[in-house]
């Protein structure tokens, strides 16, 4: 391997989103070098979409807000499968977070005061998301990409070089993460516009590669969303934990098919949008399970005081956490009662002037505006549910963002499990991302300091190199986008928002069947900025996903947040005892059930007693918490 | 119902290529990166493009369409009639790399060039306090989502390489606008660097940018003419002078 081209970095970050940049940012302030590997260019991460804002408990709104009842909000939301470490640390260092990008530049709305405005949001008690508009997630990309850019312009007054101590790799994909004597020794990948190869040697390796909205044919995900960190920590021997659970945002466009499963953000809601379905029913209030009757308002009086006096009514049930709104859109569309485009229909304009709404939720007056010739001042949006996020991820220990299982390998943001547990509330990932982001970089940073150089192997290359050579060594064989669109098909027809053990079952054995044809993928064209070649490998890792999330959700018999069983439907407590861990033995994906880490006694007496009977066996509440 | 479109696309990298016929489905409200889209997957394997969020957030689409700076999720191809022929061309300001993606590497190189914000030592984190008029004016710069839209159409550098070194583009003035417009920014000289270093003085107020901007953020008028002005002030300008005087005759202060 002569010409190959190499690196070294003291930590290696895969993706730029979000969790990345945090990571990127630390790793680097704690005096480490530090590639960043992205497949787009620089900026371009998906977390730009991220609209409705940032939450933490800053009561900059309302002074009743503080950790405490964000972590609650947060536990009720995952419906108390959550690690209720991660949960805890994002609820108590969000507000930190936030603070830290004003430094940076970061301009987010104001309150009347002058401080950072706060919004409503489904299943947050409070006025709790900081936000631009609808636009933060490209708020909180930009102020990182310009940190970043600074912490290089030092760079290149302390060094001479702007690129000596962090770079960004932009499209560039990672194929691999490489181990030698069992611990992270560095990433192989290729250059997107050459397809020529790369290694890079480090210690310390971050994932934070986002989602996996791309295994499905209706998501919110932009192309990058193919599950790559999930499948790369799978086949560096890391677990995946709880990937039965994937959120169906309640509203994506569905008109007109072009732009179907594009997000409409949840602040339409937060900002007093209401549902309805062809009859003219606002429809959310029939559907308030029981857990949640004492805080939302079962009836359109209240919920509509709710707007003026949060503190003397209950909130609108357009405001429930998402799993519930978006089986209810379900539910009514499978009834009859839905849009002519299959969807309900969702409605701003008789609550707000058109200036407030061109104000307060620009893009999503452009959007509708430009891609479906409707006009959200004057007529009400046609929305449906919409794959979005997935809660289950890289099984991870909370305080480090260590991978378990993988000396070296860290994860971070979407690409990690455990903290939203089986459903996440919006805002709680942007704050995800700058909490465990910054987590990840600290301890990927502190392990690199530790450790001795790992270097790699001759033979670890030419494996690496071999795999990326194969498609190109085949003729007439599978086209990539053809399987792509079947294992969509699959996903969405028997691993969707409403579930059967049958159904899944005919899934595993699908899946199966394309992941074996996937071994015969040939690719037209040469190496050159080849999309054909790049969907061969991100394939690869979408069916592994989608295994995992199969194999999980048909161990699962009960329904709980983002997984719901039409033969098992409702929670059983016992089940919540229970996180599914999905590992990989170089030829299938193997699910095993682990026990839930059981929540501490300070955390358990947050909550009144009651209520964490509706979540826990009586057993667990005789005991009271673990300590 | 769909449709047959056709579609001229050039194709090619950085030593030749040329425009090639298509003919593809169009579908009731598609955009432009749809139907590319659809000749990838059936058609063309190795085509090139680039995209992301296919909503207009992420600005990775940025091409021209029959010799128009777009977003190519944004254009419907409705917008066009049933018999006309939608040509799609790289960005003409930058280098091909392959088909219609080019290499807005320079767009970072001006990125670094510029100062990062600088936060008053003094404050510490939570403690800003800004008003919401105040942060309006950087928010609408802050809008950018990089499609270099406006740096492709800039005149000075479109047919220009020569003027790509001192020149900036209209991204970064708008980038020096919100941070010189920024409530808490510190550094000093902004308008002055973003004349004297950035190429400010270059920019002749075509609009062109402006017109272009999938955002609709009003570059020349709320960032570039403003700095203008104000550059100018601390310097002396008989124009300017002029004009003061005309204003006050008027009785406008």
């Amino acid at each position: 391997m002569t010409n190959l081209e190499k690196y070294n970095y003291d930590v290696v970050i895969i993706g730029a989103g979000g969790a990345g940049l945090r990571a990127a940012v630390e790793a680097r302030e704690s005096g480490l070098s530090v590639a960043i590997i992205c497949k787009s260019l620089f900026g371009k991460a998906h977390t730009v979409m991220a609209e409705g804002g940032a939450a933490a408990s800053m009561g900059n709104v309302n002074s009743g807000d503080n950790w405490m009842v964000h972590f609650r909000d947060t536990m009720r939301g995952g419906k108390f499968l959550n690690h209720y470490r991660m949960a805890e640390l994002h609820a108590k260092e969000s507000p930190d977070r936030i603070w830290e990008l004003e430094v940076w530049g970061a301009l987010f709305d104001r309150t009347k005061e002058g401080k950072i405005s706060q919004r409503n949001f489904g299943g947050h008690e409070y006025p709790r998301l900081a936000h631009v508009g609808d636009r933060t997630g490209l708020e909180l990309i930009r102020t990182m990409q310009q940190r970043i850019v600074g912490l290089q312009q030092q760079d290149a007054r302390d060094y001479g070089d702007a690129e000596s101590h962090m770079k960004v790799f932009a499209e560039l994909t990672v194929t691999e993460i490489i181990k030698e004597n069992g611990k992270v020794a560095g990433v192989y990948g290729y250059w997107r516009e050459s397809g020529s190869e790369v290694l890079f040697e480090a210690k310390s390796v971050i994932i934070a590669t986002g989602g996996v909205g791309k295994t499905f044919k209706i998501t919110s995900n932009s192309w990058e969303g193919t599950g790559d960190g999930h499948a790369l920590a799978l086949k560096a021997g890391a677990n995946l934990v709880d990937m039965e659970f994937l959120q169906f945002h309640p509203t994506g466009m569905v008109w007109p098919p072009s732009v179907r499963g594009i997000l409409v953000t949840e602040s339409v809601r937060g900002e007093g949008g209401i549902l309805t379905n062809n009859v003219g029913e606002r429809f959310m209030f029939k559907y308030i399970p029981e857990v949640f009757k004492n805080i939302y308002a079962d009836n359109e009086a209240e919920a509509d005081r709710w707007y003026l006096d949060q503190d003397n009514n209950r909130r609108p049930p357009e405001l429930l956490p998402r799993d519930e709104v978006a089986r209810a859109i379900n539910s009514e569309v499978k009834a009859g009662r839905g849009t002519e485009h299959g969807g309900v229909f969702l409605d701003v304009s008789k609550r707000l002037s058109a200036e407030v709404i061109k104000k307060r939720l620009p893009s999503m007056w452009h959007q509708f505006y430009e891609l479906a010739g409707v006009d959200i001042t004057k007529e009400p949006m046609e929305v449906g549910p919409t794959c979005h996020y997935v809660m289950g991820g890289v099984e991870v220990e909370p305080d480090t963002a260590a991978a378990v299982g993988v000396p070296g390998l860290f994860a971070a943001g979407e690409v990690a499990g455990g903290m939203h547990g089986s459903n996440r509330l919006g805002g709680n990932s942007l704050s995800d991302l700058l909490v465990f982001g910054r987590r990840a970089g600290m301890g990927a940073s502190e392990y690199t300091k530790k450790n001795s150089d790992n270097p790699v192997s001759d033979a670890s290359v030419s494996a690496a190199a071999a795999r990326i050579q194969a498609p190109f060594s085949r003729t007439g064989g599978e086209n990539a986008y053809s399987l792509h669109a079947e294992l969509q098909e699959v996903t969405h027809n028997l691993v969707g928002i409403i579930r059967t053990g049958v159904e899944l079952q005919e899934a595993i054995e699908k899946i199966a069947a394309i992941r074996a044809r996937s071994g015969n993928i040939s690719v037209s064209g040469d190496r050159k900025f080849n999309p054909g070649f790049h969907l061969a490998f991100d394939l690869d890792n979408m069916l592994l996903v989608a295994e995992s999330t199969a194999k999980s959700a048909i161990l699962r018999e009960e329904s709980r947040g983002g997984h719901t069983r039409d033969d098992f439907p409702g929670m059983n407590n016992k089940w919540r005892q229970v996180n599914h861990i999905s590992s990989f033995d170089g030829n299938k994906v193997n699910v095993k059930a682990q026990a839930l880490p059981s929540i501490p006694k300070e955390l358990f007496d947050l909550f009144d007693v009651h209520e964490l009977e509706k979540y826990m066996t009586p057993e667990e509440i005789t005991k009271g918490g673990s300590n | 119902m769909a449709r047959k479109l056709n579609l001229r696309i050039w194709r090619g990298d950085s030593t030749n290529g040329a425009l090639q016929d298509v003919v593809v489905d169009a579908n009731e409200g598609e955009v432009v990166l749809d139907v590319i889209h659809r000749v990838q997957a059936t058609q063309m394997g190795d085509l090139a493009v680039r995209w992301n969020c296919k909503a207009g957030k992420c600005g990775s689409c940025s091409m021209e369409i029959n010799g128009k700076p777009r977003l190519a999720c944004m254009t419907q191809v409705s917008a066009y009639g049933d018999d006309e022929t939608i040509t799609v061309t790289p960005l003409r300001a930058f280098p091909v790399i392959k088909d219609l993606v080019t290499d807005v590497s320079f767009n970072y190189k001006k990125a670094m060039e510029i100062p990062a914000y600088s936060h008053p030592a003094n404050l510490k984190p939570g403690e800003a306090r800004m008003e919401q008029v105040d942060v309006e004016r950087s928010q609408e710069f802050r809008k950018c989502i990089e499609c270099f839209l406006c740096q492709n159409t800039c005149h000075v550098i479109r047919d220009h390489e020569e003027n790509k070194k001192s020149f900036a583009g209209p991204r970064f003035f708008i980038r020096i606008a919100e941070l010189d417009m920024h409530p808490l920014d510190t550094l000093k000289n902004r308008k002055k660097t973003a004349q004297e270093e950035h190429g400010l003085g270059m920019c002749n107020i075509t609009k062109c940018c402006t017109e272009v901007c999938p955002e609709h953020i009003r570059i020349t008028d709320n960032a570039i003419i403003p700095m203008k002005e104000r550059v100018v002030d601390e310097k002396y300008d008989p124009l300017r002078w002029l004009g003061s005087k005309i204003r006050k005759r008027e009785g406008i202060v």
